[in-house]
């Protein structure tokens, strides 16, 4: 099994690993999840910087401890360097990066033209998500586009993928083998119509779930329950979202400025209360990481850790989530 | 009118069965209508159109209409325009993230669509709305949809 994961490169790391049968991908991200492992994910924040180097010095943090990297597409509607060149990049090197695709600011004609573009790059994954509102980021006055929505995007790169054609019918010579996911937040209303919510996206062609950060593990249970019941858990990978939080400030922060975070008000008196409240922050994310991985139609977890980058793969050891087995990194 | 459009969820279901009832009523008399004028009363007919439901729900005429699928509230509300809502953004108290003191619409949508007959059809995947629609009369392309089904029908 690890020689599927491990395979050796015959040019160079950035060349497509050779096909699987039964694999929608070229990319490592599905054989790990189809192999059964338990994988974790992280997030890059991309550089505001037009240096290549910036981008692998911070996908360099995560080396042997995660499976693939989420790169954000101008996350809260901040403008930084694009996520299709931060995951061609990526990929060049033989990373197993995920394509994050926001409605926000691209129309159906952009979008189709990028997952073309990305696929050609070597990008592997794309996750659809319908994206933050302009108002929330540091070009307010930019005009949003919204042609799509995260649902929307599935059902595009599902028919590009499987119809080899474009949403207008015009055919495709090649078409992106593209793994697809989307995204679930479980703590926000309508909650009970949530678990409806990670079915419509499955439904329209979500291969793997992240979720939003997860910090009330009984909302979680409860939401994946219902999943595995619904047979959910058999037709997608869920990874629920955990993250690190620097202080009780920034926890307070968070779930009154960033649209959709829930946290709740016993981790922000276990943080207050703690001496050094940053540690303490670390320790919750590899409890919570640890309890994830308890749950039951779980396939991995997905490691938030904004501007505490450098802590994830320690964190991922500490946790043992990755029971001794050791995610494939570029050989330095 | 934001009032209107919340009590239009809260009543879902009568608007729903009153819709069912005045549905081929509608159809017809426009489909009369447009027949005998030629398609000249088609804009006045479209404007009739957009004073009815701006007024019941805050109707934008983006001339896909889905009301029925999404519990008599219309998504073109949503700052987002998500036609398979709602986003992971909504606020605690189920408010917008975008605007906080309007409802999430499809909060409102979920919770209209369960108290419908044919609630279920929000489960149905909506692919994004055709742009060049906005504007034009949905009634009137219900009203082509089925006449082109029929007439299929009757060539089979």
């Amino acid at each position: 099994m690890n020689d599927m994961l491990h395979h050796p490169f015959v040019d160079n790391p950035g060349s497509p690993l050779p096909e699987i049968e039964g694999h929608i991908s070229h990319g490592r991200f599905e054989r790990v999840l189809r192999a059964g492992h338990f994988a974790v994910t992280t997030e890059i924040a991309p550089p505001d910087s037009a240096d290549a180097e910036e981008v692998y010095a911070r996908a360099e943090l995560f080396d042997g401890a995660v499976d693939a990297i989420n790169a954000t597409d101008g996350s809260g509607a901040n403008c930084h360097m694009s996520s299709v060149a931060v995951c061609a990049l990526l990929s060049h090197i033989g990373y197993s990066p995920i394509l994050q695709i926001s409605c926000r600011d691209k129309n159906r004609i952009a979008i189709q033209g990028d997952i073309l573009g990305a696929a050609a790059m070597g990008v592997c994954n794309v996750l659809a998500l319908t994206g933050d509102d302009v108002s929330a980021g540091d070009h307010a006055e930019a005009k949003p586009v919204f042609d799509l929505d995260s649902i929307s995007l599935l059902t595009t790169i599902k028919t590009m993928r499987d119809e080899s054609r474009f949403m207008s019918g015009r055919h495709l010579d090649v078409a992106p083998k593209l793994f697809a996911g989307s995204s679930i937040n479980p703590f926000v209303p309508p909650v009970e119509s949530r678990v409806l919510q990670l079915k419509k996206k499955i439904d329209a062609g979500a291969q793997f779930i992240q979720s939003q950060y997860c910090f009330d593990m009984p909302v979680l249970k409860d939401m994946m329950k219902r999943a595995v019941d619904m047979g959910l858990a058999e037709k997608a990978f869920i990874l629920p979202g955990v993250g690190t939080l620097a202080s009780a400030k920034t926890a307070n922060w968070l779930r009154t400025h960033v649209p959709g975070v829930h946290i709740p008000d016993a981790i922000i008196k276990r943080l207050e209360g703690a001496e050094k409240q940053k540690a303490e922050g670390q320790k919750i994310c590899v409890e919570l990481m640890q309890e994830v991985k308890e749950i039951e139609g779980v396939s991995g977890v997905h490691v938030m850790a904004y501007r505490q980058e450098e802590f994830v793969a320690e964190m991922v050891k500490e946790s043992g989530v990755l029971e001794g087995r050791v995610p494939w990194a570029p050989e330095n | 009118m934001y009032s209107a459009r919340r009590f239009a969820t809260r009543h879902s279901r009568a608007y729903e069965a009153f819709y069912d009832f005045v549905e081929p009523i509608i159809l017809f008399v426009i489909g009369g209508l447009s027949k005998l004028s030629g398609g000249r009363l088609d804009k006045p007919m479209t404007w009739v159109e957009a004073k009815t439901k701006g007024a019941l729900f805050d109707c934008q005429m983006c001339g896909n209409c889905v009301l029925s699928s999404t519990g008599m509230t219309c998504p073109m509300n949503c700052p987002k325009t998500i036609r398979n809502g709602p986003c992971g953004g909504v606020r605690a108290n189920g408010n917008c993230e975008v605007k906080p003191e309007m409802r999430c619409v499809w909060v409102d949508a979920w919770d209209g669509a369960s108290r419908m007959r044919k609630g279920n059809q929000i489960h149905e995947i909506q692919f994004a709305t055709n742009k060049a629609h906005l504007g034009t009369s949905a009634w009137l392309r219900l009203l082509e949809e089925r006449q082109q089904a029929a007439e299929q029908e009757s060539k089979q």
